[in-house]
């Protein structure tokens, strides 16, 4: 395929694909932007009732104003970007192949609510680890697709499309693009894939990294369920765990919503910028709290309000908040507890990042990965490790996979 | 000071342009895929709001439904710093019962309307003079014309404050409350409080049951299945109620800037409703007084308004009250308790249930139509239901 110079894919079932966002839609965004009506303020000095009206009135004065999409496009574009059909959708990737011969092909699934725009940094320390701090043996070539539903990966039209069977289509993916050894790395939803994948373990899979572990002891869940106080045989670790579970799960309204009504917010998400704006901005406390002070001027690890408005546009222009919401839709009907043990034999990798909003205790996170091979924790970085910290989430996986070569 | 508790006559009076850009905005509706499944299990579903949306813009006359609200008496006054929205129908017969009647969200006064007619003159509508009650039907604040609240704290029990000052304001010396949904939490909240004058509460909503599932009885078919109803609400049905109490100003924005969305957002209340609405949409077959334009009165009140992020927040004010109290015991129900199960609510109260809440119940009864919005669906039946409830307090 003459048009396949960088990536290198041989099989004519995968396509290359640029961006090309039509100029109307530019236009209709700001033109909805613009014409958004607000409501009155929140009547409390913090985010307890949610996302606040002067972040809101921040985010949207920057993106009508200062905001270009076409930048995002074009570095989009600068990377080789791919479709190919895997069980009857159409899959988006990026896939980027090292110069070093010998690099580790590593797959790295993106969560909600973010895209591939939140690894888009991690792609030239992880290809090119020596122009990066690192050695010509710490090289991956790497495969970032768009989830089934998110950004430019088709919608599905049918049920079905749960974490398991999008790792059976990464694991087709991977042998497409002719990889026999692999490793597969992800947080948020990313983690649930990799746990997915790596307990169907397909030829050629040698582990995963995970930055978001699942590892919540079935029995403390139920306690969680119930609304008990932590058990008095806890860890201090798992006790602080016990409680950063117990506050995500009251402030799940998002996850609820989506894994039970994904269509009936879709309306909203569909038609509303700046309601999609706020409801993206709306996940975890402190992912929260550093993105309002991100729009309000202050820095927020490696992340731009550029970077926040190129996920939230490729949301609104690819019409996929809903598609999106009903991943978790998918998880719920499972019965699946998000934060259960992972249950997995195969070899696996942990990074806690600090600002994470769970901390993943050893203890825990042991019983969860069976063959448990590296477990750290990072110095700096959140819910967002790739798009906050690349070059610590890159040093991570170099360390994390360096056995597995 | 009389400027403080001054009574001021209200008109819904709604610009031109307010209904133009309406108009705008759902014809500029753009839309999401349609959902996977063949019933509401991921939601509201795009045929139904599609035909929402097109008889909204097509079809529907908001000055319809703003003449049937100005064509009764409307007043605001303001209690404890808010501007309170009511609605007052004195019955011609002078020694009527004065009742205070509580909407619910995803409602407001429209929901109510319908029973003004039978409650207070009930000798044209199938009753007798003697069940005649003067009628007060007051706006939650933030809801529909009363304020929107400025501060936290409006919690259904502070709101049961403003309701019996209200009626002692309006001169009323003994006075009944009735509610349904967060309607029961205030006049539950009002029976509680027993401010001097209340007589008794009726209720069409268990709400302490939503809270306390597992200490009621469940040993009759009848409470078992209440219980189920109640789990299946916990698991599927009640994703609103944890945004609305945990991030009402997040999905706030969504709500005030896309009439689709919040009319979305408010279709998807309860089972037996949202389908009953659906229908009249999708089948033209309204069940009872849901009518196509009266539920869009009550959409489009919710919009012209701006309520959608403030009705919100009651789950919020509720949700901290309930957080500060947890561990404390209620005030008792001192006070006589009327009670009406309808039968597509979502979940049948049984007996036992009610019993166990409130010591004294002085009516208890199961009706065969009817749902979550009881009042508006089947005003005859329910203004029956409220009259036979009350009578022991005549």
């Amino acid at each position: 395929m003459s048009t396949d110079t960088a990536g290198g894919n041989a099989d004519p079932a995968v396509r290359p694909f640029h961006v090309a966002t039509a100029e109307e839609t530019i236009v209709d965004l700001r033109r909805r932007i613009a014409a958004w009506r607000p409501p009155e303020r929140e009547p409390v000095d913090d985010q307890s009732q949610g996302v606040q009206l002067a972040t809101v009135q921040d985010l949207a004065n920057y993106w009508t104003k200062e905001y270009d999409w076409r930048r995002c496009e074009a570095k989009l574009n600068a990377l080789p970007q791919f479709i190919t059909s895997i069980d009857g959708l159409d899959v988006h990737f990026i896939h980027v192949r090292s110069p070093q011969p010998d690099a580790l092909p590593l797959i790295v699934s993106h969560g909600w609510p973010g895209s591939v725009i939140e690894q888009l940094k991690i792609i030239e320390p992880l290809t090119n680890p020596t122009e990066h701090g690192g050695t010509a043996s710490d090289a991956f070539d790497v495969v970032i697709p768009s989830l089934p539903g998110y950004g430019f990966s088709g919608k599905p039209a049918a049920t079905g499309w749960d974490p398991d069977r999008i790792a059976r289509a990464w694991a087709v993916l991977m042998e497409r693009l002719g990889y026999t050894r692999y490793v597969a790395q992800g947080g948020d939803w990313g983690t649930a894939i990799c746990a997915a994948m790596a307990r169907q373990a397909p030829a050629g899979l040698l582990g995963i990294h995970v930055n978001f572990a699942q590892m919540v002891p079935l029995g403390v869940l139920g306690h969680i369920r119930n609304g008990d106080p932590a058990p008095a045989d806890l860890s201090d670790a798992e006790k602080r765990a016990y409680g950063q579970v117990a506050f995500a799960t009251y402030r799940r309204g998002y996850g609820v919503i989506q894994g039970t009504r994904p269509q009936t917010i879709g309306y909203s998400l569909a038609d509303t910028p700046v309601g999609l704006a706020a409801w993206l901005l709306d996940h975890d406390a402190t992912t929260y709290g550093h993105l309002a002070r991100l729009f309000a001027g202050q820095p927020y690890g490696a992340i731009t309000r550029d970077d926040w408005l190129d996920n939230t546009s490729l949301y609104w222009f690819t019409n996929t908040p809903t598609s999106a919401a009903r991943l978790y839709w998918q998880q719920g009907i499972t019965g699946r507890n998000f934060n259960a043990p992972a249950d997995v034999s195969l070899p696996a990798a942990v990074t806690v990042f600090p600002e994470e909003y769970v901390q993943a205790p050893r203890s825990w996170t042991e019983q969860a990965y069976h063959n448990l091979i590296y477990f750290h924790k990072a110095e700096q970085g959140g819910h967002f490790a790739a798009w906050e910290q690349p070059q610590l989430l890159s040093e991570e996986l170099r360390a994390a996979f360096r056995t597995l070569r | 000071m009389s400027s403080e508790t001054e009574i001021r006559p209200f008109r819904v009076d709604v610009p031109d342009e307010a209904i133009a850009d309406l108009r705008r905005r759902i014809a500029a509706m753009r839309w999401p895929t349609k959902e996977l499944v063949t019933d509401r299990s991921q939601g509201v579903q795009l045929a139904a709001i599609q035909e929402l949306a097109r008889y909204w813009t097509a079809d529907y006359d908001w000055r319809a439904g703003a003449a049937r609200l100005n064509a009764l008496p409307q007043y605001t006054t303001r209690i404890d710093g808010e501007d309170i929205h009511f609605i007052h129908v004195r019955s011609p017969h002078e020694n009527a019962l004065p009742l205070i009647i509580t909407h619910g969200w995803p409602g407001s006064v429209i929901e109510l309307l319908e029973v003004v007619g039978p409650l207070t003159d009930p000798a044209a509508h199938g009753g007798s003079a003697q069940d005649a009650f003067h009628l007060v039907i007051p706006s939650l604040p933030g809801y529909g014309f009363s304020a929107e609240p400025a501060e936290t704290g409006w919690e259904p029990g502070r709101i049961a404050r403003a309701w019996a000052e209200l009626m002692s304001r309006l001169g009323y010396a003994r006075y009944v409350a009735q509610g349904g949904d967060q309607g029961a939490a205030v006049t539950d909240a009002m029976g509680r409080q027993a401010a001097p004058g209340l007589a008794g509460i009726h209720l069409n909503f268990l709400r302490e049951a939503l809270a306390s599932a597992g200490s009621m009885p469940a040993d009759s078919e009848e409470e078992r299945a209440a219980l189920a109803a109640i789990n299946a609400f916990r698991t599927s049905g009640s994703g609103y109620f944890l945004e609305q109490a945990t991030r009402p100003q997040t999905v706030g924005y969504a709500l005030l800037d896309s009439p689709v969305a919040l009319a979305a957002w408010m279709l998807d209340h309860d089972t037996d409703s949202y389908y009953k609405i659906s229908r009249a949409f999708t089948g033209g077959q309204p069940s009872g007084n849901l009518t196509r334009d009266h539920v869009l009165d009550n959409i489009t009140l919710y919009w012209l308004t701006g309520t959608g992020a403030s009705a919100a927040r009651l789950y919020w004010d509720g949700g901290q009250a309930t957080a500060h109290t947890a561990g404390q015991a209620r005030p008792e129900m001192k006070l006589p308790v009327g009670f009406t199960a309808f039968p597509g609510e979502i979940f049948r109260a049984p007996r036992s249930w009610v019993e166990k809440v409130y010591p004294h119940v002085i009516y208890f009864n199961e009706v065969d139509r009817g749902g979550h919005f009881a009042a508006w669906e089947e005003p005859q039946l329910f203004s029956e239901e409220v009259r036979a409830g009350f009578r022991p307090l005549r």
